[in-house]
């Protein structure tokens, strides 16, 4: 019951806080809205037994993520952003392509079946700690992904500088 | 025991939140949090299939999920930097040099 109250919250919470980034005028609002919403997710993953998850939810998104963004929403005029109209001429085109998805998803969902549950029950991570648990499969089977993804994000890091520098001189 | 596919229905209602704000904002930061936003709705069904098939596969790959769309951030904003270095300008709909 707790539970289901609990997840009733967050879903309500969740859903009124990601309508008012997408709908808010002020984009410095919005970037806050988020952050609350990113520790909404990160309760939420909580719920889901999923620890691990939700420290890496506030730390990498709250903490990294949210902060660049607001970085650059101090570059923006934003006396001039609050005047005029947030929507482009599009966007009722928009707002049909988004609800047709959602109809189209929801009924998709009432024909998901269910693998057979695999080998790591609550009981299993409990005993292994959930943070062993995931390493150990980060590191063994998906050990070539994890190099790829470091990969990445150096490219991120080299394709940003590159980006963001000024033109030099010659 | 909440059942899966109130997760699953709170997810793809979160992810057509982000997919209207994409389609729709003229502002380009906006644009980027919906993509954001997109991105956490994924990461919430996927980690709650990974718990309710009790298999920790789904976790993975929203750890993956969550590295690429850090590196998404850092060049969508060095991109937007950019923009605001040539045009000073944050909305999409002003931003019209390719078009053909």
């Amino acid at each position: 019951m707790i539970q289901e109250l609990l997840f009733a919250y967050f879903a309500f919470a969740m859903i009124l806080l990601s309508i008012l980034v997408v709908t808010g005028r002020n984009p410095v609002h919005s970037v806050l809205w988020m952050l609350l919403l990113f520790f909404h997710i990160a309760s939420l993953y909580l719920l889901l037994n999923a620890e691990f998850m939700a420290a890496i939810q506030v730390i990498v998104y709250a903490g990294g993520i949210l902060v660049l963004f607001l970085f650059v929403v101090l570059l923006m005029n934003i006396r001039e952003e609050v005047r005029i109209n947030k929507f482009i001429g599009a966007g009722p085109t928009g707002f049909t392509f988004a609800a047709a998805l959602l109809v189209v998803v929801i009924l998709s969902i009432r024909s998901f079946v269910a693998s057979p549950p695999g080998i790591y029950s609550i009981d299993v991570i409990k005993q292994q700690t959930h943070a062993k648990a995931l390493g150990m499969i980060l590191y063994t089977d998906y050990l070539y992904p994890f190099e790829v993804a470091s990969l990445i994000l150096l490219v991120a890091i080299v394709g940003a500088i590159v980006l963001a520098k000024r033109r030099l001189k010659s | 025991m909440v059942p899966l596919s109130w997760y699953m229905l709170l997810s793809i209602v979160i992810f057509t939140i982000g997919v209207f704000g994409f389609l729709s904002r003229r502002n380009i930061i906006i644009m980027f949090m919906s993509i954001e936003l997109m991105l956490n709705a994924v990461n919430i069904n996927l980690i709650s299939l990974s718990h309710y098939l009790q298999d920790l596969r789904g976790q993975i790959l929203a750890f993956f999920v969550i590295a690429v769309a850090a590196a998404e951030a850092a060049i969508g904003l060095a991109i937007v930097i950019a923009l605001f270095r040539n045009k000073a300008t944050a909305h999409v709909d002003e931003v019209k040099e390719m078009r053909g």
